[in-house]
């Protein structure tokens, strides 16, 4: 499988989807203008992906900061997530950031996939 | 000429720490948000009071530019750049301030769904987040509908709002959100 690489810039995040390095991660910051054109190559990256996963996933998100819009693909993104087997979440937040934190608990509610919550 | 003293002055004593006034884009937004954030930076917030900001202007800002894209405003037109943005801080708060046209059409509704907002406490507020993002598509014009709860939930705080007249088509729609600087 081809390796997704998205270089972060000072409103999108840096995407790093690399499965035979078994490296799965979102971090940095997302706000883009159009969201949903943004996140559409990691829909159909995890798509492709899902029809033949590794054993087990580990999937981080390790973002600084997110829009409305952005969180909307992000359980776009989970909810991809969700049906593959072995997958894990690690949802990393700031060690004094109570909002990322509470936001990735909201997630971990809206789908059916082990969060593990991690501080950085 | 005196008018540049006067607004000196205004923004003086209201404590205005950044305005922008003019044609709204994302690229716009990316400007005055760094702007801000070197200015939040060099004074030293604290992070978490940051991010609250950062988060408020985000929000605004990018209602702002959708907004005036969906109102298919000729681009150009006295309407289309008549938005404005403000941040002001004192000792207890910074305020998050945006103003721009909207059609008076629309004013009822936008009335509706901000007083609802301000009616529901934190809890209600999360549930609100939760329903609208389970349920939402993002509209051509990339919103999720979820700005102005995001803007509730981040502040604390009731959002403060007034539409102002301009002309037969259009009211000048002011929101206000404060962020405490203090720590509850």
């Amino acid at each position: 499988m081809d390796i997704l690489n998205l270089k972060g810039t000072e409103d999108t995040p840096t995407i790093l989807l690399d499965k035979k390095n078994g490296i799965f991660e979102i971090s940095g910051r997302s706000l883009p203008e159009d969201s949903a054109e943004f996140y559409r190559p990691v829909l159909e990256w995890i798509k492709a992906y899902g029809g033949e996963p590794n054993a087990s996933t580990d999937f981080t998100f390790k973002l600084e900061y997110f829009n409305t819009a952005s969180s909307k693909l992000i359980l776009d993104v989970l909810s991809a997530l969700e049906d593959i087997k072995g997958m894990k979440i690690l949802w990393y937040f700031h060690d004094d950031d109570e909002d990322m934190e509470e936001a990735g608990q909201e997630f971990s509610e809206l789908v059916e996939v082990p969060f593990e919550f991690k501080t950085y | 000429m005196n008018y540049i003293y006067e607004l000196h002055r205004t923004m003086m004593t209201q404590k205005v720490i950044l305005v922008y006034e003019g044609d709204f884009t994302q690229e716009t937004t990316k400007s005055i948000l760094s702007m801000a954030e070197r200015n939040l930076d060099s004074s030293g917030e604290d992070s978490g009071i940051k991010r609250k900001v950062f988060n408020v202007m985000v929000e605004a800002l990018q209602n702002i530019v959708k907004h005036s894209s969906e109102q298919g405003m000729r681009a150009g037109s006295l309407l289309s750049k008549s938005a404005i943005f403000l941040i002001s801080k004192d000792d207890k708060q910074y305020c998050v301030m945006t103003g721009n046209p909207i059609a008076k059409d629309k004013v009822a509704q936008l009335t509706k769904d901000l007083n609802d907002l301000n009616s529901k406490d934190k809890e209600g507020l999360k549930e609100m987040y939760k329903e609208i993002i389970k349920n939402t598509q993002i509209s051509e014009k990339g919103g999720a509908g979820l700005g102005f709860v995001d803007m509730a939930r981040k502040s604390g705080e009731k959002l403060e709002f007034l539409f102002a007249n301009m002309d037969a088509e259009h009211d000048f729609f002011c929101l206000k959100v404060n962020i405490a600087r203090e720590k509850e």
